[in-house]
């Protein structure tokens, strides 16, 4: 494992399957949360926190507590119990960042507070859990993912967002205005995230 | 409301993707052709009467303060159910919606009607308003892959329906389509909306 195969994890996440624009994952808060800049780097900066302690955590769940092949619990195969498990892992694990975040810093708190519970039905955050698991990433390469994965929605969130503030003043006929224009806004993102496709990074 | 009213209102005047906008990412994912439309809108009715109806039977039993991880569970629950069914009976489905089967735990749908309305109504409502919102759900992830299965690729439901000489917009079955497609979906029924309220 050289630098270069993280190196690799991170573009592909970042850009050429940016969880938001070619996934689909994360469209909730993508159009909810995007229409001013400041509150979309604080659930951006929220989400990627909890996007790569969630990573960490369920797949260490899943590879030690899970898998029959390398389970401590001896051969018993709990598989099945891999949507439930995820989920209540990430419920208690938003939970607990709330909580630690209040304790130690209340300007961060203030800055991110609103936005915790939100990202428990965050699907972004959900799919890099699973998404991890079925292309059987390593612990490491699963940290890096989520964290990566985080960065990539964070940054279409905030394009979105300028793009939104800037809408403001624009003269929109009336029927799209709202959430059709954001939708065809972000299709035009999109595409031009499909340029990154070209890479190859290998 | 009567029962009826109950069942109809989920399907136009409060359509959970065109009227509430929720159910935004499987509704982008999946509508690449109308077969899989159709699978991820049965498999997300399942979970949403069978989760509305158990809790609805529970709903008095749970303290409010964890009210909602009490209903993540029990959706998790089902979708278990779904997806270890799905992975028997239909194996080449479960393989095209892939991710999108679990995560229809965090499906925004479910989980707000769970909150909204089968925590605070009786068990038939609760089962008849999850019918109403998954044929909603389903019904409006058919004409969105529809538009874009017979543009993007000319056919339906897997069928060629124009022309062997039409050459397919294949933008139309890419990511930028999915959002093109939502997005002039739902500007449309605003301009019906804005139309009706002038007459």
């Amino acid at each position: 494992m050289d630098i270069g195969h993280y190196f690799v994890i991170i573009i592909a996440a970042i850009f050429i399957n940016n969880f938001v624009l070619t996934r689909f994952l994360g469209i909730c808060p993508y159009i909810g949360v995007s229409k001013k800049l400041d509150s979309a780097m604080g659930m951006g900066f929220a989400v990627t926190f909890v996007m790569s302690f969630a990573s960490a955590a369920t797949w260490l769940v899943y590879t030690y507590l899970l898998d029959p092949k390398t389970s401590i619990l001896g051969g018993t195969d709990l598989t099945y119990l891999r949507t439930i498990a995820f989920i209540i892992i990430i419920a208690a694990l938003v939970q607990f960042v709330e909580m630690v975040i209040q304790k130690t810093s209340p300007l961060l708190y203030n800055a991110l507070g609103i936005y915790l519970p939100l990202i428990t039905t965050n699907c972004a955050v959900l799919g890099v859990a699973v998404l991890n698991i079925d292309e059987q990433f390593s612990f490491i390469d699963s940290l890096i993912r989520g964290f990566a994965a985080g960065i990539g929605f964070t940054l279409a969130l905030i394009l979105m967002a300028g793009l939104r503030e800037k809408l403001e003043f624009a003269n929109i006929p009336r029927p799209l205005r709202g959430v059709p224009i954001a939708f065809l806004m972000a299709s035009l993102m999109s595409l031009a995230f499909m340029g990154f496709s070209g890479l190859s990074l290998k | 409301m009567s029962v009826v009213g109950e069942l109809t209102k989920g399907i136009y005047k409060e359509n959970p993707v065109f009227r509430l906008v929720l159910g935004m990412c499987p509704t982008l994912a999946v509508s690449t052709s109308v077969k899989n439309g159709v699978g991820m809108g049965i498999a997300a009715t399942v979970v949403l009467v069978c989760s509305n109806l158990f809790i609805s039977l529970v709903r008095n039993l749970v303290p409010k303060m964890i009210r909602i991880p009490v209903f993540i569970v029990i959706v998790a629950t089902f979708v278990t159910i779904v997806e270890m069914l799905m992975q028997a009976y239909t194996p080449a489905l479960h393989k095209a919606l892939g991710i999108f089967v679990p995560l229809i735990v965090v499906n925004c749908i479910i989980l707000g009607r769970a909150e909204a309305f089968a925590s605070k109504s009786n068990i038939l409502y609760s089962a008849v308003d999850g019918i109403g919102m998954g044929i909603g759900f389903t019904l409006s992830l058919i004409l969105i892959a529809m538009i874009r299965e017979i543009w993007g690729n000319g056919s339906f439901y897997g069928l060629p329906v124009l022309p062997a000489a039409y050459k397919p917009v294949l933008i139309m079955i890419l990511p930028p389509g999915a959002f093109l497609t939502l997005g002039y979906v739902l500007g449309f029924l605003n301009w019906l909306d804005l139309r009706k309220k002038k007459m």
